[in-house]
C-alpha cells in the first residue's frame, strides 16, 4: 500500500480534511475580499512596547488551548469508560473559584497583590481538579454507576460549589504575575507553551508506558482484562483523576486570561467542545480504540471554526448555527455506514472482474 | 434446482482486506440431510456461512434456495430467517442482560391484543421449549447467569424453534459434554426427517461420524471436495482437510508419564469455596503434573480453577502456592505468583476484539510486568511472531485486530497470551475449544512438554479422550462439589464411572 492510500485509510485522515476544509473557506473568503492568500497564515509581531505574537492561526491555537487540554482527559475517559465526562466545564470553574480565593485570600474579592506565592494558588486548583476527578471515577469505576450520570452530580454542583467558594464574589485577581498564564512569555502566548507541555507529556506518557494499551484494553473488554491481570476499575478511575487535573489545568489558565474568576462563565458549555474535540477526531464515543492526536486536531478545528465565524463578520448570535452545521458535516462524513459505503465503492473498483463475472453468470 | 435440494451455493468468492477468504466456492445442501462443512482453522467455514446469511457481502458468485424462484443476497441473519434459513453462530450472539425466555423470542415475541409484548405468554413459551430440549434453566433469570454450555443450547433451541428448512449449526457442540451432545444430536435426527437441511460445522471428527450423511470440506479458501461419509473415512477426511497425511490418534504421552506422589508440591488448596458455584474443597497439585478435572456440565469443573486464580475470589480457605501461604484477591495476584488462567469463554473473557493479535498476544506479560516497564515495540513484534509462528495461527498480519481471525485461531492468539508469560501453573479451561485436529494434537503435546519441564497444568475439558491423552491424574466433580481423585491406569470406563456417580477413587 503506498503512502498516500495508508494515509487516507488511517483514522487521522478526517481530522486532517476537515481542518484544511476550514483552513480553505478563510483562504478562499479573503482573496474574495482581496487580501493576499496567506493572510489566515500570516503571524507577525506586534508593534507594543513588548512586541507579541499575533495572527489568526496563533490565534486558534491561543483560544483552543483550553479544549485542547481538555480533550486529552475526555479522550481517556471516553476509552476506558465508553462515557464522557460532562462535568469538565464546571470543574474547570470550581478550580478557578479555588485558585483565584487562594491567591486573593484575605484581600478578596479584588486585589492586585498576591496573597500567597502564585504556585500554592495554582496547585490547589489543580488538587481540587483531581478531587473531582477522583470522586466521578469512584462512581464510576469502583461504583459501576454510568459515566453520565455519575458526572452529572459535579456537572451541576461544581458551579455553585466554586460560587460558594467565592462567597458570591467574583473575585479579580489583577496581578501581573498571575496575568502570565493567560498573557505571553516573551513573545509566545502563555496558554499555548501550557497546552503543547500538556500534550507533549500525555504523548510521552502514553508511548513510554503500557497506560494506552491498558485503558483500551478495558474500554474493550473489562471483562477479559481482568483476567488477562489489569485492574480494570483502577484504569478506569486513573482516566477520571487525569481527566480532573486536565480541567483543573484549563481553569486556572482561563482564569489567568482574564484575571478573575467568574463561577458563572468560565469554562462554560466547555463539556461540549471537549466532547465534540473527541469525535471530531474520529473516535468512537462507544470505548476501545483510541487516538489522541486525532482529538487534538478536533479540538482546534472547533477553535478555527469559531476564528472563521469571526473572520467572515458572521454575527456571534447566528454564529452557533454555521458551526452546527459544519460539525454535523464533519461528523457525518465519519459515520459507520457511511464510511462502509465508501470502503464498499473502492472495494468494488478494486474488482471490476469479479463483479463482471457475478453478473455475466 | 433438483427436487431434493434446498440450498445450493456456486462461485462463492469473498475477500477481506488482505485475505481471501473464499475462493470459487461450491456448495449444495439436499432436504433432510445432515452436511458436514469441515477444514482446518481459518478455512473459510464461518465465512461461507456468513455469506449465506447475509452478514458477509460475497463479491461473487450465486445461492439459491428452494421457494425462491431468483438468485438470494441476503442483507441480514433476519432476511435469512424470512426464508427459511436458522444459524446458530460459532460465538453466542445472545443479550447477556435479557432473560432467557426474551432471548428465546427476540424480534418474534408473542403480542396482546394491544400490541405489546405479552410477556406471561413469553416466559410460559419459552419453559416449553427449555423443557422439550431438557434444559435446566430458569427461563426468568438473566442469560448472564448461566455457563456458557448452557447460552449455547439457548441459542441452539432458539434456532430450532423457528420454523427452517435450513438450519445452520457453526460449532453447536464446542462447550457441550457428551450428554448435552446426544440431545442435539436427537433433535437434529427428528429435523432430519421433517425433512430440514442441516449444515453442520465442528472439529469433532467422531461427531462428524455418528450423525452426517455427506462431508463437503473446504481448505485455505477453496473447495476440496463433496463426499457421501460412506467414502471418507477419518484418515482420508484429517489428509483431505489439512493436505496431508496426518495421525490424529497416535499416542502422545511419553512413557513413564505417570502421577508421582512424591514431586514438590505447586498449589495445595483447603477448604476453598467460592459460594454458590464450588463447595469447599481440598486440592493438591505436584510440579510437572497435567491435572484433568472432569464432570458433568455445571459440575463446577471451571468454577474450581476460577477459584484458585482468583478470578471468582474464594470465599473461604487457605491457599499455598510452591509452599507458601498466597493471598489472591484479583487475577494479578495469582500471575505474580506463576498462575496463568485460559478461560473457557473466549469472547466474553478471553480476546479484546479491536486490539491486535500482536497487543492480544504481550497483554498478559505486560500486566505482570506493569504499566512502566513497557516492553519494546521489538519484543512485542518478537514475541507476536514467536507464538505466531509456533501455534500456527492463520492471520493476515501480526497487526490485525483479533476480531478478524477466524474463531479457532482467536483461541490459538489466548493460549499464546499466557504461554508468553512463562507460567509454573497453567489452568486451562477447554484450551482445544475450536482448535483444528492437526493443531489439537500440537497443543496437547505442548502441554505435555510443559509438565516435562516441570510446569504444572490444569486441564479441564469436555472431551475425555482428549483428557486420556493428556492427563496424569484426574479429579472429579459432581454438582459443585468435588467428589474424588482418580490416579494410575486412567481409562474411559473408570472416568466415566467416577463422573456417572459410581464410586471414584
Ligand atoms: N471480519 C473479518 N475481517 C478480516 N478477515 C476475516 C474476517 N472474518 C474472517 N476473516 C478471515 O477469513 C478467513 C476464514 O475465516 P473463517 O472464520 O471463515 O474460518 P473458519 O473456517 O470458520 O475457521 P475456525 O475453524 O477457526 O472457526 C480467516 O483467514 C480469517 O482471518
Ligand atoms: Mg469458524
Amino acid at each position: 500500500m503506498s503512502a498516500l492510500k495508508k494515509f487516507t485509510r488511517s483514522q487521522l485522515f478526517m481530522p486532517v480534511v476537515c481542518v484544511v476544509l476550514v483552513l480553505l473557506i478563510n483562504v478562499v473568503y479573503d482573496v474574495a475580499q482581496g487580501r493576499p492568500f496567506y493572510e489566515f497564515f500570516r503571524i507577525y509581531l506586534s508593534d507594543a512596547a513588548q512586541p507579541v505574537l499575533q495572527g489568526r492561526l496563533i490565534s486558534i491555537l491561543n483560544r483552543g488551548s483550553e479544549v485542547a487540554i481538555l480533550a486529552i482527559g475526555m479522550t481517556l475517559v471516553v476509552s476506558a469508560s465508553a462515557g464522557t465526562d460532562i462535568s469538565v466545564g464546571s470543574v474547570m470553574s470550581l478550580c478557578a473559584c479555588v485558585c483565584c480565593t487562594i491567591l486573593a485570600g484575605d484581600m478578596a474579592p479584588q486585589t492586585t497583590e498576591l496573597a500567597v506565592p502564585l504556585i500554592v494558588g495554582i496547585l490547589g486548583g489543580l488538587v481540587v481538579g483531581c478531587l473531582c476527578g477522583a470522586f466521578n471515577g469512584f462512581l464510576v469505576a469502583n461504583l459501576n454507576i454510568q459515566p453520565m450520570v455519575a458526572t452529572l452530580i459535579l456537572y451541576s454542583a461544581a458551579r455553585a460549589i466554586g460560587l460558594l467558594v467565592n462567597h458570591d464574589f467574583i473575585i479579580y485577581v489583577r496581578n501581573d504575575t498571575f496575568a502570565l498564564l493567560g498573557g505571553y512569555i516573551g513573545p509566545i502566548p502563555t496558554p499555548i507553551i501550557i497546552a503543547a507541555a500538556c500534550i507533549a507529556i500525555a504523548l510521552l506518557v502514553l508511548k513510554k508506558t503500557a497506560l494506552g494499551m491498558y485503558i483500551q484494553s478495558v474500554g474493550i473488554n473489562r471483562k477479559a482484562s481482568r483476567i488477562a491481570g489489569l485492574n480494570s476499575a483502577l484504569i478506569i478511575f486513573v482516566c477520571y483523576l487525569i481527566c480532573g487535573l486536565c480541567s483543573g489545568i484549563s481553569g486556572v489558565v482561563a482564569s489567568s486570561r482574564i484575571t478573575s474568576a467568574d463561577p458563572a462563565a468560565i469554562g462554560l458549555t466547555f463539556e461540549m467542545d471537549a466532547i465534540l474535540a473527541v469525535a471530531i477526531g474520529g473516535n468512537s464515543l462507544g470505548g476501545g480504540k483510541f487516538n489522541l492526536a486525532g482529538s487534538i486536531i478536533g479540538a482546534y478545528t472547533i477553535q478555527a471554526i469559531t476564528t472563521t465565524m469571526y473572520n467572515l463578520g458572521i454575527s456571534s448570535a447566528v454564529a452557533p448555527v454555521f458551526k452546527a452545521v459544519i460539525i454535523i458535516i464533519i461528523v457525518v462524513v465519519q459515520a459507520p455506514p457511511v464510511k462502509a459505503y465508501f470502503a464498499r465503492r473502492r472495494a468494488a473498483k478494486a474488482l471490476p472482474t469479479a463483479k463482471k463475472e457475478a453478473a455475466s453468470v | 434446482m433438483e427436487n431434493n435440494v434446498v440450498l445450493t451455493m456456486r462461485g462463492i468468492t469473498m475477500t477481506f482486506p488482505g485475505v481471501k477468504a473464499l475462493d470459487n466456492v461450491d456448495f449444495t445442501l439436499r432436504k433432510g440431510e445432515i452436511h458436514a462443512l469441515m477444514g482446518e482453522n481459518g478455512a473459510g467455514k464461518s465465512t461461507l456461512i456468513k455469506c449465506l446469511t447475509g452478514i458477509n457481502d460475497f463479491e461473487a458468485g450465486e445461492i439459491r434456495v428452494d421457494g425462491v424462484d431468483h438468485p438470494v443476497k441476503n442483507r441480514s441473519t433476519m432476511d435469512a430467517q424470512k426464508i427459511g434459513i436458522s444459524t446458530v453462530y460459532q460465538e453466542v450472539n445472545l443479550c447477556p442482560n435479557l432473560t432467557v425466555a426474551e432471548n428465546l423470542f427476540i424480534g418474534r415475541e408473542p403480542m396482546t391484543a394491544l400490541r405489546t409484548i405479552d410477556r406471561r405468554k413469553m416466559v410460559k413459551q419459552a419453559d416449553e421449549l427449555v423443557k422439550r430440549l431438557d434444559i435446566k434453566v430458569d427461563v426468568t433469570q438473566n442469560l448472564e447467569n448461566y455457563s456458557l454450555a448452557i447460552q449455547q443450547m439457548i441459542a441452539i433451541a432458539r434456532a430450532v424453534d423457528m420454523d427452517c428448512k435450513v438450519l445452520i449449526l457453526d460449532e453447536p457442540t464446542s462447550s457441550l459434554d457428551d450428554s448435552e451432545v446426544e440431545k442435539l444430536f436427537k433433535l437434529m435426527n427428528q429435523l432430519k426427517d421433517n425433512g430440514v437441511g442441516i449444515i453442520f460445522v465442528t472439529h469433532f471428527l467422531e461427531q462428524v461420524y455418528a450423525v452426517c450423511d455427506r462431508i463437503t470440506v473446504l481448505r485455505n479458501g477453496t473447495l476440496v471436495g463433496e463426499y457421501p461419509i460412506a467414502d471418507l473415512p477419518r484418515v482420508k477426511l484429517v489428509a483431505a482437510m489439512m493436505g496431508k497425511d496426518f495421525d490424529d490418534l497416535a499416542a502422545i504421552k511419553p512413557e513413564g508419564f505417570t502421577y508421582d506422589a512424591d514431586a514438590p508440591l505447586e498449589i495445595s488448596a483447603r477448604g476453598l469455596s467460592h459460594k454458590g458455584t464450588i463447595k469447599p474443597f481440598d486440592l493438591d497439585i505436584h510440579k510437572g503434573e497435567v491435572i484433568g478435572l472432569t464432570g458433568l456440565l455445571g459440575s463446577g469443573r471451571s468454577e474450581l480453577a476460577r477459584s484458585i486464580y482468583g478470578a471468582d475470589k474464594a470465599q473461604t480457605g487457605t491457599l499455598k502456592v510452591g509452599g507458601k501461604d498466597a493471598k489472591i484477591k484479583e487475577p494479578i495476584d495469582a500471575m505474580h505468583l506463576g498462575m496463568g488462567m485460559l478461560p473457557d469463554d473466549r469472547k466474553a473473557e478471553g480476546i479484546i476484539g479491536d486490539l491486535s493479535v500482536r497487543e492480544n498476544i504481550i497483554l498478559a506479560l505486560q500486566a505482570k510486568r506493569g504499566m512502566f516497564k513497557q516492553l519494546s515495540r521489538a519484543k512485542q513484534e518478537e514475541l507476536a511472531d514467536k507464538y505466531i509462528e509456533m501455534l500456527q495461527i492463520k492471520t493476515a498480519s501480526r497487526e490485525t485486530p483479533i476480531k478478524q481471525l477466524s474463531g479457532g485461531n482467536q483461541q490459538k492468539a489466548i493460549i499464546g497470551r499466557w504461554l508468553a508469560t512463562d507460567p509454573d501453573f497453567l489452568i486451562l479451561d477447554e484450551p482445544t475449544r475450536g482448535i483444528d485436529v492437526g493443531t489439537k494434537t500440537e497443543i496437547q503435546k505442548l502441554i505435555i512438554k510443559l509438565a516435562g519441564e516441570g510446569k504444572s497444568v490444569m486441564f479441564i475439558s469436555s472431551e475425555i479422550e482428549e483428557m486420556l491423552r493428556t492427563c496424569n491424574r484426574m479429579a472429579v466433580l459432581r454438582d459443585g462439589q468435588k467428589v474424588g481423585e482418580l490416579d494410575g491406569e486412567l481409562t474411559q470406563e473408570r472416568v466415566m464411572a467416577a463422573i456417572a456417580g459410581g464410586d471414584s477413587k
